[in-house]
């Protein structure tokens, strides 16, 4: 059975889920439980729902600590850029300690963090940032691009005993979808098909999916059969889902967010080409943002991010601007 | 709280008032442009706080500089941008201040001072305190000051600025708009500490707490410190208590708070309360009064028609500017 329900709600009902039934997991951040209806204070009290002051430091440092002690704290930073402020305490402390006490202790940590809000917020408040943290090792990366794949990854994140950056995507916040019942958890490094093709294939992350998958439909018109992967976790990376597609098509576009130094896109296109490189008839393709700060002018808001007609261009591109060249 | 006894005189009250209404009509227009979507983005509105922005800016030099937060429209108008540069940068256009590629949080005007603005709580903090180590390291009397939220003074980025400035004897005034609000939560959820100004006791600088909508004991109480600033003194902080009229950002439903009475407001509305007072004192009449408004109001939609024949940035320019040549 399943239930259709706003992303954003998703993510909710998966931490409402393991809170009922994990004594240990809190939840805290800037702004939760603002009244005094909210469900989560209702449900679990304040011990276990906190608000915290501005203080990303001290809000992800004391995460960390309580992980440490054996608690398994969600902490809310609405931003992806906040956790900037705390950086040491996500890059070189909770994924360090695991490894440097020769794995003696754990950090079952989940850092919720919105990103990508292309939609004016200028550039301090827009940045597609995940592959800051895919570069290192001991945190994993979570990327939802659907309101089931929302609620079931933020229920493995919660069970994971490492620290996850779970990406949330501003921009799909109120997007509804089907959402099973219930427990429901989504494995990690499990990527999802999104569509079957036979002459190229598509990974693209987070917002992009939906990206990719209306390039594909209007592809498909042409006359192209395209696949949509998307990895829904970077760390974890599912490696062999795209190369078994890359196998059958011979052809790969890479759609992200992010800048294209700072993609999750690279490192995939640098695996594939690797690993990948006898099945290619082609380039492999990125279309990612351009590398510069979001502006705050929406036609340069624009100018910069990747769409639909970029991505359709790029699979004309691999194709060799027909589909008849694939045959 | 220190009550202060503004010198106030009609040239003086008449400069307040109108670089307030100036701050009031601008934002109010930008609320019905954000609304229309011919501003977009995230838009954070200083009404309540035209008296902090006026009593304090109105005493600085061009060669002052100021760093803001989200919330800087009336800081920025205050230290002198031009209405058109800024509603152009709010309507994403080339000529705005920063060529529409900053917009509301981003804004900077160095030929007034304004030296920027960041939209991460408290990250104009340590630049601030920067600026001041290289006025001082310049060898010349100009200052800064660095607005902020109460918010923001529960980052650690705060405690080593102040401590930082302090320690090097910065010229640089910390100005704290205290609204009792970060966002969605009351400052109490924030902090045991209620009063900012004692936040930063221990580290023996002067520093004092003003009603912001008072712009009169705004005005004395910045002065105060701006004088000994200029003469090699610092750091201090200045602590206004103000109202935040509007939502958090425009659009906010603000269902975690009650709204202020109406007569409330009137009294902690610093526009308001100002221009009653000066009416009261003879400093100014109501034709005048009407007058600012009415002109107040002009500007800014000379601004918005200004802003409006202004094209958008170019594909050229969002790339170009990404390094310095
Ligand atoms: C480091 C950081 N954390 C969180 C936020 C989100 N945020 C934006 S404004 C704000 C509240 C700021 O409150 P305050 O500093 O008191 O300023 P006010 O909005 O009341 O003027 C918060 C939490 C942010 N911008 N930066």
């Amino acid at each position: 059975m399943s239930h259709e329900i706003p992303y954003i709600a998703a993510i909710n009902e998966a931490i409402q889920l393991e809170m009922e039934r994990d004594e240990d997991v809190l939840y805290f951040g800037q702004n939760i439980a603002t009244t005094e209806d909210d469900p989560f204070l209702k449900a679990f009290g304040s011990d276990r729902v906190r608000v915290t002051p501005i203080s990303e430091t001290a809000e992800i440092g004391m995460a960390v600590g309580a992980a440490l002690a054996g608690l398994r704290p969600v902490v809310e930073l609405y931003m992806a850029e906040f956790m900037l402020v705390a950086m040491n305490q996500v890059v070189n402390e909770a994924p360090r300690f695991r490894y440097m006490s020769g794995g003696r202790v754990k950090v079952p940590l989940v850092l919720k963090a919105g990103y990508g809000f292309t939609a004016g917020w200028a550039g301090q408040h827009t940045g597609s940032i995940y592959s800051m943290f895919t570069g290192v090792p001991g945190l994993k990366v979570v990327l939802p691009s659907t309101a089931a794949d929302a609620k079931g990854l933020m229920a493995t994140a919660i069970r994971d005993d490492n620290p996850v950056c779970y990406f949330h995507h501003y921009l799909l916040t109120l997007e509804h979808g089907d959402v099973p019942d219930g427990e429901y958890l989504v494995p990690f490094g499990q990527a999802a098909v999104r569509r079957e093709g036979g002459d190229v294939t598509i990974v693209a992350t987070g917002f992009m999916v939906g990206k990719a998958l209306a390039a594909a439909e209007a592809l498909a018109s042409e006359g192209i059969s395209a696949e949509v992967i998307d990895p829904r976790t970077l760390v974890p990376l599912d490696l062999d889902t795209i190369l078994t597609s890359v196998e059958k098509t011979g052809r790969l576009v890479l759609v992200d967010q992010a800048t294209r130094y700072g993609s999750a896109s690279a490192a995939i296109a640098a695996d594939v080409a690797e690993h990948g490189f006898s099945s290619l008839k082609a380039p492999i393709k990125q279309v990612t943002a351009l590398d510069a700060t979001i502006p705050y002018s929406e036609p340069m808001e624009a100018f910069l991010l990747p769409d639909e007609a970029k991505i359709s261009a790029a699979v004309h591109q691999v194709l060799g601007g027909s589909p008849v060249a694939t045959a | 709280m220190e009550r202060a006894v503004p010198t106030m005189d009609a040239e003086l009250a008449n400069r307040l008032l109108s670089t307030m209404w100036r701050i009031r009509a601008f934002e109010e227009r930008v609320a019905q442009l954000k609304r229309t979507m011919q501003v977009h983005g995230l838009i954070h509105l200083s009404i309540g706080g035209e008296g902090v922005a006026a009593g304090v800016c109105g005493q600085l030099r061009n060669d002052d500089g100021v760093y803001s937060g989200h919330r800087a429209h009336g800081h920025a108008i205050a230290k002198g941008a031009p209405l058109t540069g800024m509603m152009a940068e709010l309507m994403g256009r080339v000529d705005g201040l920063c060529h529409g590629l900053g917009g509301s949080m981003h804004v900077v005007d160095r030929e007034h001072g304004m030296l920027g603005a960041t939209g991460v709580v408290g990250g104009n903090l340590p630049m601030a305190a920067g600026d001041a180590l290289a006025a001082k390291l310049g060898g010349t009397d100009r200052i800064t000051v660095v607005f902020f939220g109460d918010g923001a003074v529960q980052a650690g980025h705060f405690h080593e600025s102040v401590n930082l400035a302090a320690l090097w004897q910065l010229p640089l005034i910390f100005v704290c708009e205290n609204n009792g609000m970060a966002e969605f939560t009351s400052r109490a959820e924030h902090s045991p500490v209620d009063s900012v100004s004692d936040v930063v006791a221990p580290y023996g600088f002067k520093r004092a707490t003003v009603e912001g909508s008072d712009v009169g004991a705004v005005w004395t109480g910045f002065g105060k410190f701006l004088k000994l600033a200029r003469r090699g003194g610092g750091p201090f902080l200045l602590e206004c208590r103000t109202h935040r009229r509007a939502g958090h950002y425009e659009g906010d439903a603000q269902e975690y708070r009650d709204e202020l009475a109406e007569q409330e407001w009137a009294q902690r509305d610093p526009l308001a309360r100002f221009q009653e007072q000066a009416l009261a004192d003879g400093l100014i009449d109501e034709p005048t009064a009407a007058e600012i408004e009415t002109q107040a109001r002009a500007a800014v939609e000379a601004a918005v028609e200004g802003a409006r024949k202004s094209t958008f940035p170019t594909a050229e320019l969002a790339a170009e500017l990404v390094y310095a040549k």
